[in-house]
């Protein structure tokens, strides 16, 4: 059996003494059980605690930038919507601006159309008048010239007028024969 | 790797082993305390004579297994605070941890092994980097000096932790036929067994663990050794040799600082080799075909 009094000796390099190997078993079971009961479930643990809080976070980075990309698609789509309704809005704005134009025309038009129907009437009416003021006038005219002309015998307002009448009556039909013609 | 290192590591030793009778016959005139093995046995200060006796280098071991259990402990807490209060943000601290245990869980187990068989043997892949490591650097701190893993009993240890380690993943993926793929690989002539299969016993089942474990050791042996020429000397030089003889101090004390980065190299690269050498034979283990 190798002593330690012989491992006190310059020994062989080679061969270990008891004592050696005894302390370097003790050494070498402590750590190994340490490191294999203490250290490294720690370690592992860890490591996979942190990889799986990565992917986590990946994957709810990646949901957020789906979110945020459907947010983004639906914001484009009611932009959309909004612009293609401000362009119905304005069509319809232009088609009723152009109706509302055409009746304004329209109404000018008729406005216009009236006034010339009252001015016709009117100056028909003031024909008619000046006609018939022109036909009184023309018959005292007349009338006067005649009895210058007849002289006495006509004296008579009766017969004069009488005369005057049938005189009208008959330029009247003469009137209304050439009218008719 | 592995098949270069039966080679590598007794010229490494035997080389030590000449700087060492250079420097002890040299230590006979001027007073020049060279390295020597004795470094690697010094007195036991706590239970002496029996075989749990405690000298320097145990307690240098018992001070990296605390250190290691204190910082790894306030990681795990910080782990579960982190857990609990959903941070998944990680402080500076324990940014700096999973950076550490991530490098021996991504760059280590699941390049090798894949994330399923890599995550199965994690615990052993990540106690060999963090201690191998942790007992390495020992070797460069102020103080302890000596590497924790300088002596063979701790490689010894861990190799044969892989060792067992690497037969079990193949018994219980391949059941005996495990054994059968490691002797016997398969389109190999039948009548070459008589020289592939002691071959293959010899590489697998002896060789594996054996260089493991000496590669180890006798790196952080060689690295003691040097660091202690590289400074001995400089002291020696600067305080004990006459006129111009001082000015190769300063030439030591250089190559003592570039051997010491380069000691903090090695601590890591040791750990590193380890840890992916268990990988690579557990790999070997589970692969279906050799």
């Amino acid at each position: 059996m190798i002593t330690n009094h012989i491992s006190a000796e310059v020994g062989n390099p080679l061969i270990p003494a008891v004592p050696d190997l005894f302390w370097s078993s003790v050494v070498f079971v402590i750590l190994l059980a340490f490191f294999w009961v203490k250290v490294l479930p720690g370690f592992k643990k860890t490591l996979d605690d942190r990889t799986e809080a990565i992917e986590g976070r990946l994957a709810a980075a990646e949901r957020a930038q789906a979110e945020v990309a459907e947010k983004t698609a639906e914001i484009a789509k009611a932009q959309e919507n909004s612009r293609a309704e401000a362009a119905e809005v304005r069509e319809q704005a232009r088609v009723e601006g152009v109706a509302i134009l055409a009746e304004l025309k329209e109404h000018a038009n008729q406005e216009a159309a009236r006034i010339t129907a009252t001015a016709k009437a009117q100056i028909e009416a003031e024909r008619q008048a000046a006609l018939i003021s022109l036909r009184a006038e023309v018959g005292t005219l007349a009338i006067e010239l005649a009895s210058q002309v007849v002289g006495a015998s006509l004296k008579s307002d009766k017969v004069a007028t009488g005369v005057v009448d049938s005189f009208l009556a008959e330029l009247e039909t003469n009137d209304k024969a050439s009218k008719g013609k | 790797m592995q098949r270069l290192a039966p080679k590598q590591e007794p010229k490494l030793l035997t080389n030590v082993l000449n700087l060492l009778t250079a420097a002890s016959s040299e230590a006979s005139g001027d007073g020049f305390v060279g390295p020597s093995l004795e470094d690697f046995y010094p007195d036991d200060v706590l239970f002496q004579g029996t075989f749990f006796a405690i000298n320097r280098i145990m307690l240098i071991r018992l001070f990296v297994l605390v250190a290691l259990v204190v910082v790894f402990w306030i990681l795990s807490t910080r782990f579960k605070s982190a857990i609990a209060a959903q941070r998944y943000v990680p402080t500076k601290f324990q940014l700096l941890g999973e950076i550490a245990l991530g490098f021996v869980r991504n760059n280590i187990a699941h390049d090798q092994l894949g994330k399923k068989d890599g995550d199965r043997f994690l615990p052993l892949i990540t106690t060999i980097f963090f201690t191998v490591f942790g007992m390495n650097i020992t070797g460069i701190i102020p103080g302890f000096n000596i590497a924790g893993s300088s002596l063979i009993g701790l490689s010894i240890v861990l190799a044969l932790a892989v060792y067992v380690t690497f037969i079990y993943a193949g018994i219980k993926r391949h059941g005996m036929g495990f054994f059968k793929n490691s002797l016997f690989p398969s389109g190999v002539p039948k009548p070459l067994y008589i020289l592939v299969t002691p071959i293959e016993f010899l590489s697998n089942f002896i060789l594996r663990p054996a260089t493991l474990a000496l590669r180890l050791t006798m790196n952080m042996l060689a690295g003691h050794l040097l660091l202690v020429l590289c400074f001995s000397a400089t002291w020696f030089f600067f305080f004990q040799s006459e006129g111009l003889w001082k000015a190769f101090g300063l030439g030591t004390f250089l190559f003592g600082f570039v051997f010491t980065l380069f000691e903090i190299l090695v601590a890591f690269l040791q750990a590193y080799v380890f840890t992916l050498l268990t990988t690579v034979y557990i790999q070997l283990s589970l692969a279906d075909e050799h």
